[in-house]
């Protein structure tokens, strides 16, 4: 079997997005998005000790090879990127069409994401891959097992759990309920240089410049606000009597 | 020159801040106050390869550089200096004699153990009368039908007496004016270990006294040749030397860490005590100082990974981190004012921490003298 993992490299601290170009800020240091390490954390499980290959897959500029290393010194056997200048500033769209070409390269029989990403918080992206390469696609999978040709998923609702399964090749996106992500060994973190790291241009891919990028994107970010602040809120500074400053602001407000 | 830590060196700083973060700040305070060994983080530790972490991969390590090392060790001491401790001595003054002066089969016997950290290791070269005077050893091994027959004591034994501890490597006197170092696994019968002492800090960290009566080794637990004792344990403490000036630098990161959290969250007179440029200075200081102090650790590391001759760097970067690390915890906790005394506050725990990284693997004078020889004194 063949399992290829969508991972994001996102921004880490706080600067998340640069007011200029209303772009992710992608200055400072960045990480593998952790919604991602649950997927890839799930591929290695269904790995285990098997002969299934676990391929890594991200878009992002050449510095997201940290997120593909990480996800490699996990225990992924190859990692994939497409970097192009020319697909910087994909919208949903843009990204999913250039995701979805790098995958109908790989063909694997199953393609895990995670449930969103941490800094644009999207959680769309794997629906419109799913869609572009016609598969089925299990969302906010909590269990997730493969049996022959058939992949079955426990699903977390708000409402409880629902069991699904769908005939491979199928997308999953899994919740971070999943599992809890491995650390990277440190033997695995020096093997990781010694696999195969590929590094894929839009060219590469067969996606003309115009379909990627701000050229292909048709949503354009016009403005980023903080949420409005709270008018009626009320600190409340410890100075021994808090709690009971606490308890009297709940019952004026009638809640307790 | 080239500033740039490597990929790997990177993603080993980001995996063991990590853990430390998620693993070891949630119990740290708890194991120093009930003074409890950290078997299960040592067992995690184990199971991330970094209880082996420069042993090479051959004899069941992660074969990772000094540099590398170096990180991990300051990663855990910004959290907590036990854990940090417990891997620093296992790795760079218990396993290390055995890897360097063992013989192919005594590797085989016992790096794989403790490489994988199934066995800790200790190093056990103070007595009571024997302290920066280490070749004052008075604890005798006499060779007797090809046995080594060892009589005397160790005092403040790092790791020697916990549950999974492996084995000692003790310096003895083998003959006249003559020292070398010999292997003891633990159970061995004449070899005991006192209960654990009571310390000032460090408290999760195992110290024992250790005193052997007529405690028979084979002969065969020699580690290299007879009579290079002396030479053998300063070359391990010139390495011991950059694993405790990492913890000086990792000790003084988390407590500036600390103090920088405290002072934009802490008010007085109307604002964040961060924003009275008193405080400020001292921030800036400190932060100055810690990357001064880790220039020096990562170069002696880095001298040491190059074949170079390193000893100057480490015993400078173990002088002047012990010394910074002891201006950043007091700064530290003058920031946090009263609530740095109390227990429940982290850099109460720094605090205590501190004071052995100035004596231990070398007093601060004993590097002076070090580095005084260096400069042909
Ligand atoms: C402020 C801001 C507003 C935006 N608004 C819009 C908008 O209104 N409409 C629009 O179309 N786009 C918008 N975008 C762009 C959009 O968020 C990203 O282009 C995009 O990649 C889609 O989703 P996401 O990052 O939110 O990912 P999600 O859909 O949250 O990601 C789900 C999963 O997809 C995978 N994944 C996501 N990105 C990648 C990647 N680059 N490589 C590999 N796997 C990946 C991961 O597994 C991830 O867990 C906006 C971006 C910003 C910064
Ligand atoms: C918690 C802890 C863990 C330890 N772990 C280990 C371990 O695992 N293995 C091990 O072998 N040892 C270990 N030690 C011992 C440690 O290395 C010694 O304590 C240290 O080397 C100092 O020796 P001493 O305590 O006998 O001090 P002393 O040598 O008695 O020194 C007393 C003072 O005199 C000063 N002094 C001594 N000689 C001179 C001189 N010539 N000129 C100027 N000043 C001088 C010293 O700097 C010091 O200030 C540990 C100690 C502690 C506290």
């Amino acid at each position: 079997m063949k399992i290829a993992v969508c991972v994001k490299h996102v921004p880490e601290g706080t600067s998340r997005i640069d007011p200029g170009t209303k772009r992710l800020d992608r200055a400072g240091e960045g990480a593998l998005n952790h919604f991602d390490a649950n997927a890839v954390e799930e591929a290695l499980r269904l790995k285990g000790d098997s002969d299934t290959e676990v391929v890594a897959v991200s878009l992002g500029p050449q510095k997201a090879l940290d997120s593909l290393r990480k996800a490699l010194a996990m225990g992924a056997d190859r990692a994939v990127l497409v970097s192009d200048d020319a697909a910087a500033g994909s919208d949903l769209v843009a990204t999913s069409r250039l995701l979805a070409a790098a995958l109908a390269k790989e063909e694997p029989d199953l393609v895990l994401f995670g449930q969103q990403a941490s800094d644009a918080d999207g959680a769309v992206l794997w629906a419109a891959v799913a869609e572009r390469l016609g598969r089925p696609v299990v969302s906010q999978a909590m269990e997730l097992s493969v049996d022959g040709g058939t992949v079955h998923v426990k699903r977390q609702t708000e409402h409880g759990y629902d069991t699904i399964e769908a005939p491979l090749p199928a997308v999953v996106a899994v919740s971070d309920a999943i599992n809890e992500p491995r650390y990277p060994s440190l033997k695995g973190i020096m093997g990781a240089k010694k696999k195969p790291q590929d590094v894929l241009s839009l060219a590469d891919l067969g996606v003309d410049a115009g379909d990627a990028g701000e050229a292909g994107s048709r949503t354009t970010v016009l403005a980023l606000g903080d949420p409005p602040a709270r008018a009626d809120s009320q600190k409340i500074e410890d100075d021994g009597n808090a709690a009971q400053a606490i308890v009297d602001f709940l019952a004026e407000k009638r809640l307790i | 020159m080239n500033f740039e830590l490597s990929d790997e060196q990177e993603l080993i700083r980001k995996t063991v801040r990590d853990f430390a973060e998620s693993k070891v700040a949630p119990v740290a305070e708890e194991l120093d106050r009930e003074a409890r060994f950290p078997y299960e983080i040592v067992a995690e530790l184990a199971e991330l390869g970094l209880m082996g972490l420069p042993i090479p991969e051959e004899y069941g390590g992660a074969g990772g550089d000094t540099v590398s090392y170096a990180i991990a060790i300051e990663e855990l001491t910004r959290i907590d200096s036990s854990v940090a401790i417990t891997v620093a001595a296992h790795t760079s003054l218990g396993t290390m004699p055995i890897l360097l002066f063992g013989n192919e089969e005594q590797k085989r016997e016992w790096l794989p153990k403790l490489a994988s950290g199934q066995g800790l290791a200790a190093f056990g070269l103070t007595e009571p009368d024997a302290g920066s005077d280490a070749g004052a050893t008075r604890t005798k091994a006499e060779l007797r039908d090809g046995q080594w027959v060892i009589d005397g004591s160790k005092i403040f034994i790092t790791n020697a007496g916990t549950d999974i501890s492996a084995c000692v490597t003790i310096t003895a006197v083998t003959g006249e004016n003559e020292i070398s170092n010999i292997v003891v696994p633990n159970g061995t019968p004449g070899y005991e270990i006192s209960a654990p002492m009571k310390k000032l800090g460090w408290h999760a960290s195992d110290t024992r006294e250790l005193s052997f009566h007529s405690c028979a080794v084979p002969e065969g637990n020699l580690l290299g040749e007879r009579g290079r004792g002396f030479q053998q344990f300063m070359e391990i403490l010139n390495g011991g030397r950059i694993s405790v000036a990492a913890m000086g630098v990792g000790l003084a990161q988390g407590a500036y860490d600390l103090a920088l959290g405290y002072a934009k969250e802490r008010r007085q007179f109307g604002k964040p005590i961060a924003e009275f440029q008193a405080i400020q200075f001292q921030l800036a200081d400190m932060a100055t100082e810690i990357d001064a102090g880790r220039q020096l650790v990562y170069k002696a590391a880095w001298l040491k990974d190059h074949g170079r001759e390193y000893a100057l760097a480490a015993a400078q970067a173990k002088l002047f981190t012990g010394l910074l690390s002891n201006r950043v915890v007091n700064s530290s906790l003058q920031i946090h004012g009263g609530y740095g005394f109390m227990e429940e506050f982290a850099i109460s725990r720094l605090y205590r921490d501190q004071k052995i990284l100035e004596i231990g693997e070398g007093t601060n004078e004993v590097q002076r003298m070090v580095i005084a020889r260096h400069l042909g004194l």
